[in-house]
């Protein structure tokens, strides 16, 4: 009688001790959490937070660059490797054009407290991935540079081209410019920007019939080429994390980089005297046009179909605290421009806000999108490296879509 | 050996043969005849943090049905094989019934993909296969040469290209290259032009790559002919420096003819590794200006957010056809030989 009672003053304690933390909210008592994600610091903030109320059920994570190439092998297997995955707008596309992840429906309303509605994403009226961050590519300047030189902050990328030709004359910098032009995926995404800032559309209204050997096509050709021309000239290698290298050694003064790469760039590493003079501001607009030439991208969690319910609950339920975290978002405010309640913007984050205000499109999310991405990224090398007209350029990427998207039962 | 012996000496080697090598070749010929089934879309409301819109997705109970009746998708023959991204039958029909001039007309075909692959595939199998039997024999006939206490450090250090991984061998080579490289920055100096970049030009790209696969593959044949210059008899040799031969001569009329069936065999496997050349495009980021076939089927598998299996599949078949053209004079030549020698 007496031992028992100790016992249960014990586990009192206990309790009293543990189970007033923060995460006293998420009892989760069994199932396994295996997530796959993207690898940079605010992903690893959110997933990490989600840890943090795994209770008793298995925790695992894949954090990894190669991430798009893993998922959908990854999530067609029976049971499905990875319970979760952390997509963006592009990447969800597969997923669901094989039918790989579940609505959230049910498990929003019963364990999505404070999951805002902005929040949700959904499709045909389900719900399908919860966002909890937003993204985009955006103008950094050399503040140091721009003032010595006299040259306002450019809004334009004509005025980009102007500013660096500038700096390029004055003798400062041989390549004042840099962008993620690497052949490929990153290419196509600059592509795509710049022609949605040009006010093109991709496809024939209502059909996956391509639609970009127009104008607008030929002119966001030209505008990527001459802002090439004031890059070093091995941009057709250089990705996100080579051109933050680059604007780290002091050898660019303007650069369009993503959103979440800033923290990196500002963070205490490296020059001191770069890092003070390095400025954020909103994605450029081209042509005289309104809109950015920029995509808006959110960052969102998925579950995979084929994992059974319990560990759909289980995982969702992680996800779902630190996709209402207060807390984590307090903490790492520097780190990405979350969509959760309680975010307060810093300097970090005019880039995107920026971008919102002005009306950026979201990167298009349909089925046939990816196949229009892969062709642009390698079919527009040639023109760039000046072996083709941006015409024939353009009737390339269209015939290595079109072949695509007839194998894929697009066309 | 006689064939009932070797025949049970061969067997576990065939049947593993059979279980690694023939099946999945046979389930990725399958596969390079069928393509997706046709997609059925639909519109849908999508919302998302930045506002609603009307969006098309597939519609999922519909494709699921036609998915379960014909899980393989749908035939199409040598549909992949001859489309635009592949051999592109039709469009270079076009192509010669449009252009003016044969060279205007090269210039078109040499502008689709799969040519463009093959192009650089075969250039850097004719410049590296030919280059790496010549050095790997030299360096053999040169150590072979050396005295023996000096011998074992200098084959280890001749052999290191190839224990590199060659991702990383590429990727050390990349960096030296680099404008701020090693390499790069000397070179500039050299030619005295700081706006030399041997990463930007093509024909650049395609000299380095080509002069990594020398680098990397040479151990290989010089192993191979070291170990067959210790079976070169010395009787004839010592005879024929009696005779007044040159070294010149020794090496043509008795070393060459005896390790001549090495020969063959450091070509036949140089041509195979050469003709799937791929780990250096990934290393020196070179993807823009050399795409090799074995790069075409990495392509069409991870660097789509979709993955073209049939269009993979496709490539693949095409490229085992390819070395198997290639091989075929070699391989008709031993053959013969065989023959002749019962």
């Amino acid at each position: 009688m007496r031992e028992s009672n100790m016992k249960k003053i014990l586990i009192s304690l206990l309790l009293l001790l543990f189970g007033t933390s923060a995460y006293a909210d998420c009892n989760i008592k069994s199932g396994s959490i295996n997530i796959l994600a993207n690898d940079f610091p605010a992903l690893r903030t959110f997933v990490e937070t989600a840890k943090g109320c795994k209770g008793s059920a298995d925790f695992k994570v894949t954090h990894s660059s190669e991430h798009n190439k893993i998922a959908v092998p990854a999530l067609t297997a029976n049971p499905s490797e990875f319970s979760a995955r952390i997509a963006a707008n592009s990447s969800i596309v597969p997923l669901m054009n094989q039918d790989l992840i579940r609505p959230l429906d049910d498990l929003v309303k019963k364990y999505g407290k404070g999951i805002q509605d902005s929040q949700l994403i959904t499709i045909d009226g389900k719900i399908m991935a919860v966002a909890f961050m937003a993204n985009t590519q955006h103008l950094y300047y050399r503040e140091d540079v721009l003032k010595e030189l006299g040259i306002a902050v450019p809004k334009t990328y004509e005025e980009v081209v102007a500013a660096s030709e500038k700096i390029r004359a004055s003798g400062k910098m041989q390549y004042p410019y840099a962008a993620a032009y690497k052949a490929g995926w990153n290419l196509a995404e600059e592509f795509v920007n710049m022609y949605i800032g040009h006010g093109g559309e991709f496809f024939k209204a209502g059909t996956a019939q391509p639609s970009i050997n127009n104008a607008k096509g030929v002119a966001t050709l030209n505008m990527l080429k001459k802002l090439a021309g004031l890059s070093n000239p091995d941009y057709l290698t250089h990705d996100s994390e080579a051109i933050k290298v680059e604007w780290e050694s002091g050898n660019v003064a303007l650069m369009t980089l993503w959103a979440s790469r800033s923290g990196t760039l500002l963070d205490d590493d490296g020059d001191a005297k770069i890092t003070a003079a390095t400025k954020l501001t909103g994605p450029a607009t081209v042509a005289g046009g309104n809109i950015p030439a920029a995509t808006l991208w959110w960052d969102g969690f998925t579950l995979a179909k084929n994992r059974s319910d319990a560990d759909a609950e289980a995982t969702f339920r992680a996800l779902a605290h630190a996709a209402a975290n207060k807390k984590m978002v307090a903490d790492a405010a520097d780190q990405a421009v979350w969509l959760i309640e309680g975010f307060k913007p810093g300097p970090k984050s005019i880039g995107v806000i920026e971008a919102v205000k002005m009306k950026a499109k979201p990167y298009p999310m349909l089925p046939q999108m990816g196949l229009m991405h892969g062709a642009l990224g390698s079919e527009i090398v040639e023109f760039l490296q000046g072996k083709e007209s941006a015409e024939q350029a353009l009737k390339d990427v269209e015939a290595a879509y079109m072949s695509k998207a007839k194998e894929q039962g697009f066309l | 050996m006689p064939n009932k012996t070797f025949f049970w000496f061969f067997l576990p080697t065939g049947l593993a043969m059979i279980l690694f090598i023939g099946l999945p070749i046979i389930s990725t010929g399958i596969q390079s005849f069928y393509a997706q089934h046709d997609q059925v879309v639909k519109e849908v409301k999508k919302c998302d943090p930045f506002g609603c819109t009307v969006s098309i997705v597939v519609d999922q109970e519909k494709t699921s049905k036609i998915r379960e009746e014909k899980p393989l998708g749908k035939f199409n023959g040598f549909g992949t094989y001859v489309d635009r991204n592949h051999l592109a039958i039709k469009e270079i029909g076009k192509f010669w019934d449009e252009t003016n001039s044969f060279g205007e007309f090269v210039d078109q075909v040499t502008n689709l993909p799969f040519y463009k692959a093959l192009i650089f595939t075969l250039t850097y199998c004719l410049f590296v296969t030919p280059n790496v039997l010549l050095l790997g024999f030299i360096i053999a006939l040169s150590l072979n040469a050396v005295t023996r206490r000096i011998r074992g450090p200098l084959i280890f250090g001749t052999i290191l290209p190839m224990i590199v991984t060659p991702l990383v061998g590429s990727l050390v080579l990349f960096w030296m290259i680099d404008a701020e490289g090693i390499i790069g920055a000397n070179l500039q100096m050299l030619m005295d032009d700081p706006y030399l970049s041997l990463k930007s030009s093509k024909t650049l790209t395609w000299i380095t790559i080509i002069i990594y696969g020398i680098w990397h593959h040479s151990p290989f044949a010089f192993v191979v002919f070291y170990a067959a210059l210790q079976t070169v008899p010395q009787e004839p040799v010592e005879a024929a420096i009696i005779d007044g031969a040159s070294r010149w001569q020794r090496v043509r009329h008795i070393v060459l003819p005896h390790i001549y069936p090495v020969v063959t065999f450091v070509a036949l496997i140089s041509l195979m590794d050469n003709f799937r050349v791929f780990e250096p495009i990934i290393g020196f980021s070179a993807e823009g200006s050399a795409q090799s076939l074995s790069w075409l089927i990495y392509d069409n598998l991870v660097n789509e957010e979709v993955i073209l299996f049939g269009s993979a599949a496709a490539t693949s078949m095409m490229t085992i056809v390819g070395i198997a053209i290639l091989l075929a004079p070699v391989l008709i030549r031993t053959w013969k030989e065989f023959r002749t020698a019962r």
